[in-house]
């Protein structure tokens, strides 16, 4: 059998294919028990709580309603969802102020529309003059920028480890054709620090994680080591489509029922150990670690963002700026609960205003903000869980 | 935000380092900045992400996966065939 582009939608979308699973999956889930040694409250069945770190998983568990198909021992916990859900105010203030100056065009993905900063979104600084573009690929900015010749392009980068070699590629174009009116705000944020942040709290309700799929295309499955290593907890790194997650999630109840921890790849299509090489030395080349940043929902967490090296403060609008940028940080309401819901330790229908006073249209928290993040999926599928 | 899209190279265009794919009928261009130099070819399987060919999809492990899904769907219809046989006190093939 040849491989069809139509192969790489249809079957790994095969309700066959998640039906047989679901079984294989129910079968192993009746096995788990726990270790002898646990205390007495500890006996019977196991629960395992599985964190999916990705929005992209959230939006396949949802939306072809994996969590139906599971046994009641196998639940899962929703993850820091998006780039765009993580984001603090302060840095959307950010690109707000950037926006509304006069010589600026501030250029970002289509996902950072609507979120809201202190002063609004970038859609009402739009909406009040300023000019604000949402493009598809960060090369759009190439065209922009000549386009307008007097104005300074200012690009509001956003986005894990998938998003930043793309980022990396634009800066390394400016440079080499030495183009004067493009520069930016750097907002890249790592995966495994924010995971390893969750683990942290002796509280956090995580037994394993289903690793992303599309962060590990460019990193390699080797930046999960350490968590079956030092954290003991497994990692399956899994595709998007419906099959790949349940065959990530039957991947992970084996390893709990024949008692390993191990980093697996289920996603073997797309993801090996090493990684694309060439994106990650285009981003060695212009990032480096940032010493702090502050997700929203989670707080500071050490090294986990990525800011321009020094040498190319020229095109960094943050510095560029530095004067006029808002330096306050910007908590979340007091009654949003996303810390706990991120480590498992509530659920999003225990928060107090959700579905009230904060809801998709509104969002108070950053799990509401984006469809991928946990308190919005909840809110659009919540009668099917 | 990280979803990317499944696609078949069509054209490349080495000069600007682009390549055209297609996505189940619909064409566009891509980077190869991301790609070492001839690396992808035509006819390759390639992820798109905003813009870029992010890396090439392994056809021997996407064609391993849909075998190992095929088997496990056999083994499937195998044990509810038996059980429909066993449920069955009437089924000539019970006991066989
Ligand atoms: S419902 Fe809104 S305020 Fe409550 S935890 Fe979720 S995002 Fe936070």
């Amino acid at each position: 059998m040849s491989l069809e582009l139509k192969n790489l939608y249809d079957n790994f979308r095969d309700s066959d294919t998640i039906k047989a699973y679901a079984k294989v999956i129910k079968e192993d889930a009746a096995q788990l028990q726990y270790r002898s040694g646990a205390s007495p409250q500890e006996s019977g069945t196991r629960s395992i709580n599985i964190m999916e770190v990705c929005g992209g998983h959230t939006h396949t568990i949802m939306k072809y309603g994996i969590l139906q198909l599971l046994p009641e021992n196998i639940k899962f916990v929703h993850g820091p969802g998006c780039p765009v859900c993580i984001m603090p105010k302060e840095r959307i203030d950010h690109a707000y102020v950037l926006a509304m100056q006069s010589e600026v065009i501030l250029v970002t993905l289509g996902d950072m529309i609507k979120v809201p900063g202190s002063n609004g979104s970038l859609q009402d600084a739009r909406s009040r003059g300023a000019d604000v573009r949402f493009v598809y690929s960060p090369m759009d900015c190439l065209k922009i920028a000549a386009e307008n010749p007097s104005k300074k392009l200012i690009f509001f980068a956003i986005g894990f480890e998938t998003t930043t070699p793309m980022s990396a590629a634009l800066l390394d174009v400016v440079i080499k054709r030495d183009i004067k009116n493009i520069f930016f705000h750097i907002n890249h944020v790592t995966v495994p620090e924010a995971m390893g942040a969750l683990l942290v709290d002796a509280e956090c309700k995580i037994d394993a994680f289903l690793g992303p799929a599309h962060v590990s295309v460019i990193s390699g499955s080797k930046i999960y080591e350490e968590f079956p290593r030092d954290y003991n907890r497994p990692v399956v790194v899994s595709g998007f489509e419906p099959v790949d997650v349940m065959h990530s999630i039957s991947m992970i109840v084996k390893q709990f029922v024949q008692n390993r921890c191990e980093l697996e790849t289920e996603y073997k299509r797309a993801v090996t150990r090493e990684g694309n090489l060439i994106a990650q030395s285009l981003i060695d080349k212009y990032f480096q670690k940032a010493q702090n940043f502050r997700w929203r929902g989670l707080g500071d967490i050490p090294k986990s963002g990525l800011e321009l090296k020094p040498e190319f403060d020229r095109y960094n609008a943050e510095t560029i700026y530095k004067e006029i940028l808002p330096t306050q940080e910007i908590n979340d309401h007091k009654l949003c609960i996303c810390g706990d819901i991120l480590k498992g330790k509530a659920t999003p229908p225990e928060c107090s205003i959700f579905g009230t006073a904060c809801k998709p249209t509104t969002p108070i928290g950053s799990c509401m903000v984006s469809s991928e993040g946990a308190c919005a999926a909840y809110y659009k599928y919540g009668n099917l869980i | 935000m990280c979803l990317s899209i499944p696609s078949k190279v069509v054209k490349i265009d080495k000069q600007n380092n682009i390549a055209t794919v297609d996505t189940m009928g619909v064409q566009r261009d891509a980077s190869m900045d991301l790609m070492a130099e001839n690396d992808v070819q035509i006819g390759d399987y390639v992820l798109l992400h905003i813009g870029f060919i992010m890396n090439k999809i392994d056809e021997e492990y996407a064609l391993q996966s849909l075998e190992t899904y095929k088997e496990i769907i056999q083994q499937m219809d195998e044990e509810e065939r038996q059980r429909a046989i066993l449920e069955d006190n009437a089924c000539p093939n019970r006991g066989a």
